[in-house]
C-alpha cells in the first residue's frame, strides 16, 4: 500500500519494455493524395471536347509560330519593296499533288465573253501556259438591245491568266532575263506588240479590233501583231514558235550608253525568273499579292502574342487589385470599387480611339505607335473582370480559419494575402486569363476590320485587316476572307470550349458530379 | 417607397459616373490635335473667327461649361468636316431610326426563336436535340458576329441574288424597302443573340426543373406541360426577363460591325465615319456620339438591375 503510493520515486527496475514485436499501425494509404491541380487536370482530361480543343489551340498556335517560315522567305522579303506583286493578286489557293483534280489546284469555273475568252487562249498559245482547263458549254446571251453575243462556261487556271507584264529594264538587267531564258530553256520574253486601239491590255498580242475583240483569219487562228522594225539587241536564242525572224523583243529607248529596254514578259515565267519558285499558294494570294498562307500565320501570331501579353498584364493588375480591394474591404473598397466602376463604363472604342490619337504619336512612329497604344488600351478596362474576380475569392476565403490562424502567427498582411489567400483564387484567375485571349482577339479583329487601328502594313498583319482588305473582293475572290474566317472561327470555338472546360476543371462544387 | 429610393439612389450614382466618364471624355478629345485643311474656296481667315467664336482657342475648363450649357439646351455644335456648318443633333437624330429599326427587328426574331430553343433544349436535356442545339450555340456564341456576316452575304446576295447588296435608306426607315434590304443584316445579327437567349434559358430552365417544387407540381396532376409554363417557366424567367429588357434599351445603340458590312445609314456607321474623318476626328460627332453611348450603356445595366427588383421581390426586399 504505501510502496504504492510513492509515485514519484519509482524504481527504474519495476518498468519493462512493452513487447516490441508487436507493433500496431494504421493501415498505410494505399492510394496517393490528389491535390487540387492534379485533380482538376484529372477531371478537365475527362471532358472530350476541351481536350479535343486544346490540341487545336496547340495546332493554331504552331502553324502562326512556324507558319511564316514555311513559305518562300525570299518572296516575303519582297511584300515591302516589290510592285510587281500586285500582278500576282488574287490567285486561288493551289496545292500542287492536286493539280488537275479541279479541287484546291486554283481553277474555277466562270463564265466569259468572246473577248475574254479569246484573251485567255491567246495567252495559252503565247506562253504555253493555257489558262482555259476545260470548256463546259458555248451558249448565246442577249442583251437589251438584242445583240446576240457568244459566251463560255470554263474551268480557268488563275494562275495562267496573270497578264503579261511590261517592263522598262536597263541593258543588264534586260541582259539577265536573256542569259536565264537560255539556261532554262523557257521563253520569258515576248515579242513587243504594235500600238493597237486597246493597247492597255499587253495580253492581247493577236489583230483586233476598236474594241479588242481578235481580228482571225480563215482558219480562225489569231494573226500576230508584233513589231518587226525597230533595234532590240536581242541576242538570246530562244524564240517564240512561229517567229519569221524578225519580231521585235523589245522596244529601245533613250540615248546611246545608256539605253532603256520596254519589255513584255509572261508573268507567270517572270515570276519563276524573279522569286526562283513555281507560284503555288496553299491558300491563295491577297487584294496585294501576299500569300496568304503565311500572312495568315504572321497576322495569327501577332494577335496571339498581342492577347497573351494583354491576359499577363490584366491577370497581374487585376490579381493585386482585387486582392486589395477584397483583402482590407470596408472604405478602401468602397473606393476602389467606385473607380473600377467608372472605368468599366467607359465604351473600349473610345479608349481605342483617344490612345490611338493621342499617345501613339508620343510612343513612335507608325506600327510601333499603335500596337503599344491598342495594348494599353486593352488593359485599362481589361483588368476589372480579373480584379471583381479575385475581389469575390478574397471575400469567400479571408474570414477563414487557417487566415486567422496565420494572422495570429504574426503573418503580415502581404504574406495573408499572396500566400494563403491567393493560391485559393488561382484556378478562377486561370480560367478567366484563358476566356480573356479570344476576347482580345476578338475586339482586335473587330477593331482592325472597322478600320479604327490599322495594323496592315507591308510586314505586318492582323487577322481583322486581312478581313477588312478581302471584303471588298468577296464576289471574285471568296478565298481572301474565307481563310481568315475559318482561322478566327475554328479559335474563338475552341478557346472558348477549353475555357469552359478549365472553369467546370476548377470548380471544386462540380467534383463527382460528371462521373 | 422604398423601390423608389432605390431608383434613385441607382440613377444618382449612373449620374455621377456619366458625368465622370464626360468630362475625362472631353478633356481628352480636347488635348487630341485639332487642324483643319481649308477646302478651295474656304476663307482661312473666316474659319479661324468662327473657331474662335466656338471658343477653341479658350482654356479646356472653359470649353467645358460651355460645352454643358449649351448641351443642356440641345445644342451639341456644328459639324466641321462630315457634314460642314450643320448642327449634329438633327443629322444624329436622322440617323437614330435606321439603328432602331435594325436592332427591333433583330430582337423581335431572336428572343421568340432564341427561348424556343432554349425551352426546347432543356426539357429534352441530355438527348440529341439537346445535343445538336447545345453544339449549335457554342458555335454561335464563340464566332464573332461578323464572320457569319460575310457567309449571309456571300450567300443570300452574291450566290442567290435574294437581297440588295447594301441598305436601301432612299424612303426612310420605316418602309419597307429599307426592312427588306436589311434582312440580311437582321440575320446576321441575330445569330448571337439567339445563341446567347437559348443558352441563358437552356441553363436557367434546367436549373428550375430540378427543384422540388416541380416534382409536387407533377404530383399535384398537373401535365408536364402545365407544369412547365405555370411553375417552371415563370421562375426561370426572372433572369431573363431583365436580360431581354436590357437588350431592348440597347437598340438604340446598334451594332458598329454590321452596319458598317451592310452600309446602313445608322448611328454605329456615323460613329465609324467621325472617327475615321480626315485630317482628324469630326470631334463634336465624336463627343455626342460618346456620351450617347455611355449614357446607353450604363442605363441598359441599370434597367436591368431595377427591373430585377421589379420582378422577383425577394430581390427587392434585399435592396432596401
Amino acid at each position: 500500500m504505501n510502496e504504492e503510493r510513492k509515485y514519484t520515486e519509482i524504481p527504474k527496475s519495476k518498468f519493462r519494455f512493452v513487447d516490441s514485436s508487436d507493433i500496431y499501425h494504421d493501415k498505410k494509404i494505399e492510394t496517393k493524395p490528389v491535390g487540387y491541380f492534379q485533380d482538376a487536370l484529372r477531371r478537365f482530361s475527362k471532358n472530350k471536347a476541351s481536350v479535343v480543343a486544346a490540341y487545336i489551340i496547340l495546332f493554331l498556335v504552331l502553324y502562326a509560330i512556324i507558319g511564316p517560315f514555311c513559305f518562300n522567305q525570299g518572296y516575303q522579303d519582297a511584300y515591302a519593296t516589290d510592285n510587281q506583286l500586285i500582278y500576282y493578286k488574287e490567285l486561288l489557293p493551289r496545292i500542287s499533288w492536286l493539280d488537275g483534280t479541279g479541287v484546291w489546284d486554283g481553277t474555277k469555273k466562270v463564265e466569259v465573253s468572246q473577248y475574254t475568252y479569246d484573251v485567255y487562249r491567246g495567252i495559252g498559245i503565247e506562253t504555253g501556259h493555257d489558262p482555259i482547263v476545260e470548256v463546259y458549254d458555248e451558249f448565246e446571251t442577249e442583251d437589251i438591245f438584242h445583240e446576240k453575243s457568244k459566251m463560255y462556261t470554263i474551268r480557268v487556271n488563275t494562275y495562267y491568266m496573270v497578264k503579261a507584264i511590261t517592263l522598262t529594264l536597263t541593258y543588264d538587267q534586260y541582259k539577265a532575263l536573256q542569259d536565264w531564258q537560255d539556261e532554262n530553256n523557257i521563253q520569258l520574253i515576248l515579242p513587243r506588240v504594235k500600238n493597237q486601239a486597246n493597247a492597255t491590255n499587253p495580253n492581247i498580242w493577236y489583230k483586233s479590233d476598236q474594241k479588242g475583240n481578235a481580228e482571225k483569219d480563215i482558219n480562225g487562228n489569231f494573226v500576230p501583231a508584233y513589231y518587226t522594225d525597230g533595234p532590240d539587241d536581242y541576242t538570246s536564242e530562244m524564240r517564240l514558235e512561229g517567229d519569221p525572224g524578225n519580231w521585235k523583243y523589245a522596244q529601245r529607248t533613250g540615248q546611246s550608253g545608256k539605253y532603256n529596254y520596254v519589255v513584255r514578259v509572261s508573268a507567270y515565267d517572270y515570276f519563276v525568273y524573279k522569286y526562283g519558285f513555281e507560284p503555288c499558294f496553299t491558300f491563295g494570294t491577297d487584294t496585294n499579292g501576299y500569300d496568304i498562307f503565311s500572312r495568315l500565320a504572321s497576322g495569327a501570331r501577332f494577335s496571339l502574342l498581342l492577347a497573351v501579353f494583354v491576359s499577363i498584364i490584366n491577370l497581374t493588375l487585376g490579381a493585386i487589385y482585387g486582392a486589395i480591394e477584397g483583402y482590407y474591404g470596408g472604405a478602401t473598397d468602397m473606393v476602389m470599387e467606385r473607380i473600377s466602376d467608372i472605368l468599366a463604363n467607359v465604351p473600349f472604342t473610345i479608349v481605342t480611339v483617344l490612345f490611338k490619337l493621342h499617345l501613339a504619336p508620343i510612343i513612335g512612329k507608325g506600327a510601333l505607335g499603335i500596337v503599344v497604344s491598342l495594348l494599353l488600351s486593352f488593359v485599362v478596362t481589361g483588368w476589372i473582370g480579373m480584379a471583381s474576380r479575385v475581389r469575390m475569392q478574397f471575400y469567400r476565403f479571408k474570414n477563414q480559419e487557417y487566415v486567422l490562424a496565420a494572422r495570429t502567427l504574426g503573418a503580415r498582411d502581404r504574406r495573408i494575402m499572396f500566400k494563403h489567400i491567393f493560391p485559393n483564387s488561382l484556378g478562377t484567375i486561370i480560367t478567366g486569363s484563358v476566356l480573356v485571349i479570344p476576347g482580345v482577339i476578338f475586339s482586335e479583329t473587330s477593331l482592325s476590320y472597322l478600320g479604327i487601328i490599322q495594323l496592315d502594313t507591308s510586314t505586318m498583319s492582323s487577322v481583322g485587316a486581312m478581313l477588312s482588305a478581302g471584303q471588298n473582293v468577296m464576289t471574285s475572290s471568296p478565298h481572301v476572307v474565307l481563310f481568315p474566317c475559318i482561322f478566327i472561327a475554328l479559335l474563338m470555338i475552341c478557346f472558348n470550349l477549353f475555357g469552359n472546360g478549365l472553369r467546370d476543371a476548377f470548380n471544386p462544387s462540380l467534383r463527382g458530379s460528371e462521373d | 417607397m422604398y423601390l423608389f429610393k432605390y431608383i434613385l439612389k441607382r440613377l444618382g450614382l449612373m449620374l455621377f459616373t456619366f458625368l465622370v466618364i464626360i468630362t475625362m471624355c472631353f478633356v481628352l478629345v480636347k488635348l487630341l490635335p485639332n487642324s483643319f485643311e481649308p477646302k478651295p474656296g474656304q476663307d482661312v481667315q473666316l474659319i479661324l473667327i468662327r473657331r474662335e467664336m466656338l471658343g477653341y482657342d479658350k482654356p479646356i475648363i472653359e470649353q467645358y461649361f460651355r460645352f454643358w450649357f449649351y448641351a443642356l439646351q440641345g445644342q451639341f455644335g456644328a459639324s466641321e468636316i462630315l457634314y460642314p456648318n450643320q448642327d449634329v443633333w438633327p443629322i444624329f437624330t436622322s440617323k437614330l431610326p435606321f439603328t432602331m429599326v435594325l436592332n427591333l427587328c433583330s430582337i423581335i426574331l431572336s428572343i421568340p426563336v432564341g427561348l424556343g430553343l432554349g425551352i426546347f433544349a432543356a426539357l429534352k436535356k441530355n438527348k440529341w436535340q439537346d445535343h445538336v442545339i447545345s453544339t449549335g450555340v457554342m458555335i454561335f456564341v464563340s464566332v464573332p458576329s461578323f464572320i457569319y456576316a460575310f457567309l449571309v452575304k456571300y450567300l443570300l446576295y452574291f450566290k442567290w441574288g435574294l437581297f440588295p447588296a447594301t441598305a436601301n435608306a432612299a424612303n426612310g426607315a420605316l418602309s419597307w424597302d429599307f426592312i427588306w434590304s436589311i434582312v440580311p443584316a437582321i440575320l446576321s445579327m441575330s445569330f448571337g443573340t439567339i445563341a446567347g437567349f437559348a443558352r441563358f434559358t437552356r441553363a436557367e430552365l434546367t436549373e428550375v426543373l430540378t427543384n422540388e417544387f416541380m416534382l409536387l407540381a407533377r404530383t399535384k396532376g398537373l401535365t408536364r406541360a402545365q407544369a412547365t409554363v405555370r411553375h417552371a417557366m415563370k421562375n426561370a424567367m426572372v433572369p431573363i426577363f431583365p436580360m431581354i429588357l436590357g437588350e431592348f434599351i440597347s437598340i438604340m445603340s446598334g451594332s458598329l460591325i454590321i452596319e458598317q458590312l451592310f452600309t446602313i445609314p445608322g448611328v454605329g456607321h456615323l460613329y465609324i465615319q467621325s472617327i475615321q474623318s480626315q485630317p482628324n476626328p469630326d470631334y463634336n460627332f465624336f463627343m455626342l456620339l460618346n456620351a450617347f453611348y455611355i449614357l446607353i450603356g450604363l442605363l441598359a445595366g441599370i434597367v436591368v438591375d431595377i427591373s430585377y427588383g421589379i420582378i422577383d421581390p425577394r430581390i427587392r426586399m434585399g435592396a432596401r
